[in-house]
């Protein structure tokens, strides 16, 4: 058939992930001897403490990180799959396009808003925000509510912790987040594809879990601009549209936010958006998925298979209701 | 007729090398190129877009034949036709081996829940009997009476093809918008036609045997 596998290329160093290339990207690691050697590094990919290697030769490498038990240990997706097959509306709707045209994003200087229902309000540096905590590496699934998945080791510290330094009142019962509105840096938002800004939001309980983060780097290095640079939400369980990127506002807020896809089609996407094999999208089914570089389908976990340490949030709930 | 000759030798089989071209394109990318990151997606919306837009240029053989005078492209019809099921069956193939591994009952649970792909079922499955009776002897068979009326299925081929398209893109609606009024114009010139033929004072295109009526 038309079908060609993905090129295992092993390390022969000590291998916490095998990192495979497809053929055509194997090809020329082999004609061109800077790329093997980055190619070759990127075998241990964190090898020890502090070493991470190319993946982007240009990009701030992040060091340092703690591993999380909270990782998977399944088949990374390669950097070309998380970086270049991105929904990003506002670089366009192809996707393709994040990766073609997110070069015009500038991810420094950044700072965050932080407003609503809080002790310590503000406007945060993003440099500063990364130096507030811990970095983690945090392998997660990522499944998105068009039917396909990935595997993506991302960088970031618990949205918790985060949470809990502006010191959120009693009346904070759901985080909202805002994306940048900037039609220069983003060009995509010169068409009315979506109503701009781009909004998300959490349930405060959702967002003081300890699987949900605030991802500022992938595969070791700095968020590249597609995926959301420099700050961006990553919560596994939910459909991908949930993790908002390049976040520029973060709100406490009394009542539930109004998130954009919800507002876009609100019987197509909820608020909630949790992974739910049973729940079909209106147009598609949502029993099953394609992992990116299998051919075939594999069967969706409840919860996006996290369901033993979130389905407790929703006990009670009316999942076909609160989708 | 030297002209009709010349077409049938020369620029027939160059029309057909064109239109393997995009199966080519399939094949060189899948073995010594590159699909994207996700192959199977990239091989369903390629194949699917190519069935669109053979049944496209199927449906404006006629027309164009009407506008230029230019009556050898009559010849073409069957094969453009062809091609269109062709790579409709590239396409359904994809969806049913990888989508729903060879399981039918997948393929059905989806045509009875999912309005974009009952559309494009529906669009495929009635291409099947034009494919089977697009023979000369099918045509003398059936008659050149019925054989045309059994042929306008392409119609309904062409509107679920359309809706299918339509139903199945998430949020761009654009291409796909794009291509219901080229169907749609299509489909008002035929009427157009039809319109002009009643009225007494014309004289009428003479039918070609092979491929008779619209
Ligand atoms: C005349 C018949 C058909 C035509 C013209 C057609 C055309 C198309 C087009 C133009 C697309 C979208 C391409 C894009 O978004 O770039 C598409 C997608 C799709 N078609 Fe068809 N189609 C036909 C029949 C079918 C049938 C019979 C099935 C299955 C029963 C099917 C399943 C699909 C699926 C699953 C997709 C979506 C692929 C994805 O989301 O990645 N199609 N088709």
């Amino acid at each position: 058939m038309l079908i060609k596998k993905p090129v295992d290329v092993r390390e022969s160093e000590v291998t916490p992930q095998s990192w495979y290339v497809r053929r055509r990207e194997f090809l020329q690691v082999a004609g061109s001897t800077a790329v093997a050697v980055a190619a070759g590094a990127a075998g241990p990919l964190f090898s020890g403490t502090s070493t991470v290697l190319a993946q982007n030769p240009a990009a701030q490498k992040l060091e340092n990180l703690r591993k999380s038990a909270l990782s998977t240990d399944e088949k990374l997706n390669s950097y070309r799959d998380v970086t270049t097959y991105n929904n990003f509306y506002e670089f366009g709707l192809d996707k393709g396009d994040p990766a073609r045209y997110a070069g015009s994003l500038k991810p420094r200087p950044w700072s965050v808003v932080v407003e609503g229902q809080c002790g310590k309000p503000g406007n945060y540096n993003i440099e500063d925000i990364m130096k507030w905590f811990p970095l983690e590496e945090r392998i997660y699934r990522m499944r998105c509510v068009e039917a396909w998945s990935m595997v993506i080791p991302w960088v970031g510290f618990p949205l918790a912790d985060f949470v809990k330094r502006f010191e959120p009142t009693s009346k904070a019962k759901f985080v909202k987040f805002t994306t940048l509105v900037d039609t220069k840096q983003m060009p995509g938002q010169t068409e009315p594809a979506l109503p701009w800004p781009y909004v998300e939001g959490l349930r405060m309980d959702e967002a003081m879990h300890p699987l949900t983060i605030m991802a500022v780097g992938l595969y070791g290095e700095v968020l590249p601009n597609q995926n959301g640079a420099p700050i961006r939400l990553v919560v596994p369980w939910k459909y991908g549209f949930k993790g908002i990127k390049s976040i520029v506002r973060v709100s406490f807020e009394e009542s539930q936010p109004m998130n954009t896809w919800q507002r876009m089609r609100a019987d197509e996407y909820g608020f909630y958006a949790n992974v739910n094999p049973a729940v079909d999208h209106p147009r598609w089914s949502q029993a099953s998925e394609r992992r990116i570089g299998e051919f075939f389908k594999r069967r969706t976990l409840p919860f996006n298979g996290y369901a033993d340490q979130v389905a407790s949030l929703y006990a009670g709930m009316d999942l076909r209701r609160y989708y | 007729m030297t002209s009709t000759a010349a077409v049938r030798r020369i620029v027939k089989p160059v029309v057909f090398l064109a239109a393997l071209g995009p199966f080519g394109w399939l094949v060189y990318n899948a073995f010594w190129g590159d699909l994207g990151v996700n192959p199977v997606e990239t091989i369903t919306n390629y194949t699917g877009i190519w069935t669109l837009r053979f049944i496209v240029i199927t449906l404006a053989i006629t027309p164009v034949r009407w506008l230029t005078g230019f009556n050898p492209l009559i010849l073409f019809r069957r094969m453009t036709g062809l091609f269109a099921f062709f790579y409709g069956t590239l396409h359904f193939m994809t969806y049913f081996i990888l989508d729903h591994s060879l399981v039918f009952a997948g393929v059905w649970d989806d045509v009875v829940k999912r309005p974009y792909i009952t559309a494009g079922f529906t669009a495929f499955v009635l291409m099947i009997p034009l494919a089977l009776t697009s023979t000369q002897g099918w045509i003398r068979r059936l008659g050149g009476r019925k054989w045309n009326l059994l042929h306008r299925l392409i119609y309904i081929t062409a509107i679920g093809a359309v809706l299918h398209y339509f139903w199945k893109v998430k949020l761009d609606t654009t291409f796909p918008v794009y291509y219901g009024i080229l169907v749609g114009v299509l489909f008002a010139a035929r009427v157009w036609q039809r319109a002009r033929k009643a009225s007494p004072a014309r004289v009428p295109v003479r039918a070609n045997p092979g491929a008779p009526g619209l």
